[in-house]
């Protein structure tokens, strides 16, 4: 009975909504090809056909999922050797740094990447664990920081080593701001995986740029719809879990 | 129990605590008193050496505290702090019962250690037992904080300025917690506190500090009998004669 | 065992910052080449070190990076700190210099159709000078309008080459000479869409964020509808515009409307630089304490009076900031807007992109990034000398 009514909850969660239009759209983009047709009569090619959609979608959340692995590792250790007495020092330039990173658009990373190592999924990947890293680099900074000083003087005043404290207290504190910072790296990184077709990945931005550089508009709206719904899902689904994460405070 | 020999601390170079020398026997109830700058408090956390002193050896049981690793030196000690601390996300429960995980003992023993502490602290396990600090008052929370600073049984409990925080009626419930706890216990207790009355009224012992130097170390009686100079006088609300 | 004092690495090493950078450099300067030479624009060069320039040009900046060394040995005094921002300064100028000589050298001696680019190894050591500068002026605790001029100040010197032609036998400003009709059309139209973002988006978002800062029900709808604007990726919203726009230029072919070009970028723009600036309106408004607000009826004041000269200027700060965050990502996303034919920046990105040709991309980031910048460094400043008058 529980599981029933927890599904039923779910039922009505605008998270359910999405993540069912994504995978109908995924599976099945054919049933709306009278509706493209209609839309678009000049196009005797209203649907997109290379590949079908759910391979690109997979295609897609692969390389995002590789790229936010990379970052998430990166950023936490980074983030934890920071806030660490020893590496206190380096905080500010590490500030400065990701404060300029932060400027520069995720799309000129990917750019620079290609010439260095060439085309396809690699700088791509590259690019996007790169970028990745700053939120949540930032967000761990943060979330470590918030932990106020006379718990973590009690922590120490117990008798907790340093990796004790930082494993039992700092990381489960800082947690919500961690997990707000990787929502931040992952959406970021879903959008400009569509735009790493001009690197030569396969993804659910190729349908874009096919349909722009084609003046094809019914493709660039597939592609879209695809990336904006995978973009608004991922979002929710992080949030739900960042909310769980929240209320065992 | 406690010995300093000699103990200095500068930070850069303000002089925090100069020529310090007392020793702490078994059972002590010390209270360290003094205004602020006066080095109480950097004097107590040189005791478990989350601050290190610069000059001097300060003994715990005998033994140089900078011989063993800080960890186990403060697991043999209780600490207690005016903010206390609690953990947010574990249970009351689970934040007296810190340092005995972390020492190790066995599941049982823990909870029958936490039941023990949270009847003496006056809260009632069965209905504190799996609350969250945020539910609790502040009263309520620095009894837990004591607690979870008894919880592994150690030799020495550190208290700095548990008190300040709470309100009157509460404090002087506290206040009378830790004379009960300790009289049944007999175990060593160093207080630090600007509050000259909480310190004559619990202390088996007084020592007032002024500007990181002893200035007078007695018992309550014969400090209230013999005041050493102006300061003490001051301080136990006299005035200079 | 005897566990006492810390253990200090080397109780001589005061500052570890610079010492860190100055080991960095080091490694930079000795393992990755300087610059690159290629015979022509679809060859990838091949990498002269620092130190192999000729004439032992490449020591210079050896001097520099000793005062970096001797600051990371020295206690950090104001002193110190001045001398690493000038010696940053001058290893900007210097590597510059010495890359611009190199490359006008080689110019000389192969074929006009020779590029030589910036190396890993001079991009490397840029950062860290810039870093260590960061670093000293970090320690100086300047405000924000003296901070902003101390940076600039840091840079005059390799400003000062680039002008003054120094440097234009490097790659990068060898496509700048090829490209230069672009790329002024580039910088024209990147800051035509900033402003035509920001204009409508001011305009529109700041009534939403007043009446967001009175209703909180508007307030959680308007949020939430931004918020899932704030999701959807730049260029999934710009293409969901062009199906739509497209079909208006059709019904309306004189009107100029086209699916692609400027219109589609300004509208995905415009939506999402609204929810930085509501944002920045309602909460500025909302952190008014109402102390103040009740003062200030008890005086009289009307319901106009009391927005604008009391409500106005104190949420100022906030929406300010806003402000300058929603610039920042504006100039950014621009960037993706020539995917949709609205030119800008991005055209120069993509055509590099396309072409693997890596000094044309860096020709449409560096101007973003500076732009990007300057427009943070300035609307924070402006914040700070408003907030100090008031």
């Amino acid at each position: 009975m529980r599981f029933a009514a927890r599904v039923a909850d779910f039922a009505r969660d605008p998270l359910a909504w999405a993540l069912a239009a994504l995978l109908f759209l995924a599976l099945d983009m054919q049933a709306l090809r009278p509706l493209f047709a209609a839309a678009f009569p000049a196009l005797d090619r209203p649907l997109y056909e290379q590949e079908g959609f759910g391979t690109l979608l997979l295609e897609h959340i692969g390389i995002v999922a590789a790229a936010g692995l990379a970052a998430t590792g990166a950023g936490l250790a980074a983030g934890i050797a920071v806030t660490r007495a020893t590496g206190r020092e380096f905080l500010p330039m590490v500030e400065t740094v990701v404060s300029i990173g932060q400027t520069v658009p995720p799309v000129a990373v990917l750019a620079i990447a290609v010439p260095l190592i060439g085309f396809g999924q690699e700088p791509a990947i590259l690019a996007l664990a790169l970028y990745g890293v700053l939120p949540v680099l930032r967000a761990t900074i943060a979330g470590i920081d918030s932990v106020p000083a006379g718990m973590r003087e009690a922590a120490d005043g117990l008798g907790m080593r340093a990796l004790q404290r930082l494993w039992l207290l700092e990381l489960p504190l800082a947690l919500p701001v961690i997990l707000a910072g990787i929502r931040t790296s992952v959406v970021i990184s879903i959008g400009t995986a569509a735009i790493a077709s001009t690197a030569g990945a396969r993804t659910l931005g190729s349908p874009i740029l096919l349909g722009l550089s084609g003046f094809n508009t019914a493709y660039v709206i597939q592609g879209a719809l695809m990336v904006g719904l995978l973009a608004v899902v991922a979002d929710m689904a992080f949030e739900r879990a960042g909310r769980r994460f929240d209320q065992r405070r | 129990m406690i010995e300093f020999d000699r103990v200095g601390k500068s930070f850069g170079d303000t002089i925090a605590v100069e020529d310090l020398s007392f020793t702490i026997p078994g059972g002590e109830f010390l209270a360290l008193v003094g205004s602020s700058g006066s080095g109480k408090s950097t004097t107590l956390r040189m005791m478990n050496r989350l601050v290190e002193h610069d000059r001097g050896t300060i003994r715990f049981q005998g033994g140089d505290i900078r011989l063993r690793r800080p960890e186990d030196l403060r697991r043999r000690m209780g600490y207690a702090i005016q903010s206390i601390g609690l953990f947010p996300h574990w249970s009351v429960a689970r934040n007296v019962a810190t340092v005995p995980q972390l020492l190790g003992w066995p599941r049982a023993r823990i909870e029958a250690r936490v039941d023990e502490l949270l009847t003496m602290l006056g809260l009632d396990p069965a209905r504190f037992r799996d609350r969250r600090p945020r539910e609790l008052s502040g009263g309520q929370m620095q009894r837990v904080g004591v607690a979870r600073a008894l919880a592994a049984d150690p030799e020495v409990l550190l208290m700095d300025e548990p008190f300040g925080a709470l309100d009157p009626v509460t404090r002087r419930s506290l206040q009378g917690e830790m004379a009960r706890i300790h009289r049944a216990s007999g175990k060593t207790i160093v207080l630090v506190t600007h509050d000259m009355e909480e310190a004559l009224s619990l202390a088996t012992r007084v020592i007032l500090m002024d500007q990181g130097r002893i200035v007078q170390d007695a018992s309550p009686a014969q400090m209230q009998a013999h005041p050493a100079n102006d300061l003490v006088r001051s301080f136990l609300g006299r005035g200079p004669r | 065992m005897k566990r006492g004092a810390p253990l200090r690495l080397a109780p001589v090493l005061r500052n570890r910052v610079p010492f860190v950078l100055s080991l960095l450099a080091l490694a930079a300067a000795a393992g990755l080449p300087f610059v690159l030479v290629a015979p022509n624009r679809l060859v990838s060069g091949t990498g002269t070190m620092l130190a192999d320039l000729p004439g032992g040009a490449g020591w210079l900046p050896a001097a520099p990076w000793a005062v970096l060394v001797a600051s990371a040995l020295l206690r950090p005094s104001r002193g110190s700190r001045l001398a690493v921002a000038c010696a940053a300064a001058t290893a900007l100028a210097m590597l510059a210099a010495l890359a611009g000589a190199e490359a006008a050298r080689q110019g000389g001696e192969l074929s006009p159709l020779a590029r030589v680019s910036l190396g890993g190894g001079c991009w490397l050591l840029f950062l860290f000078a810039w870093l260590a500068a960061a670093d000293a002026l970090q320690g100086l605790d300047l405000g924000p309008v003296a901070r902003l001029l101390a940076h600039a100040a840091v840079l005059l010197p390799l400003l000062g080459l680039l002008f003054h032609g120094d440097l234009d036998s490097l790659a990068l400003l060898k496509e700048y000479a090829n490209r230069r009709e672009a790329f002024h059309g580039a910088w024209a139209r990147h800051l035509a869409i900033v402003l035509a973002t920001l204009a409508p988006a001011l305009l529109l978002g700041l009534p939403l964020g007043v009446a967001a800062a009175r209703s909180d029900r508007l307030a959680a709808v308007l949020f939430a509808v931004l918020n899932v604007i704030q999701t959807v990726p730049s260029i999934a919203l710009f293409g969901l515009l062009i199906g739509p726009l497209a079909w208006l230029g059709n019904r309306f072919p004189d009107s100029g409307i086209r699916g692609i070009g400027l219109l589609p970028a300004v509208i995905a723009l415009t939506l999402y630089a609204l929810l930085p600036i509501v944002h920045g309106a309602a909460s500025g408004l909302r952190q008014v304490p109402s102390g103040v607000i009740d003062a200030a009826r008890g005086m009289g004041m009307t319901r106009g009076q009391l927005f604008w000269r009391v409500e106005a200027p104190l949420a100022l700060p906030v929406l300010l900031s806003g402000v300058r965050v929603t610039a920042v990502q504006v100039v950014g996303l621009a960037v993706v807007a020539a995917l949709v034919g609205a030119g800008g920046f991005g055209a120069l990105v993509f055509q590099g992109l396309a072409g693997s040709a890596l000094d044309l991309v860096v020709l449409g980031v560096l101007p973003v990034v500076a732009l990007a910048l300057a427009l943070d460094a300035g609307l924070r400043a402006l914040a700070a000398r408003i907030e100090a008058g008031s």
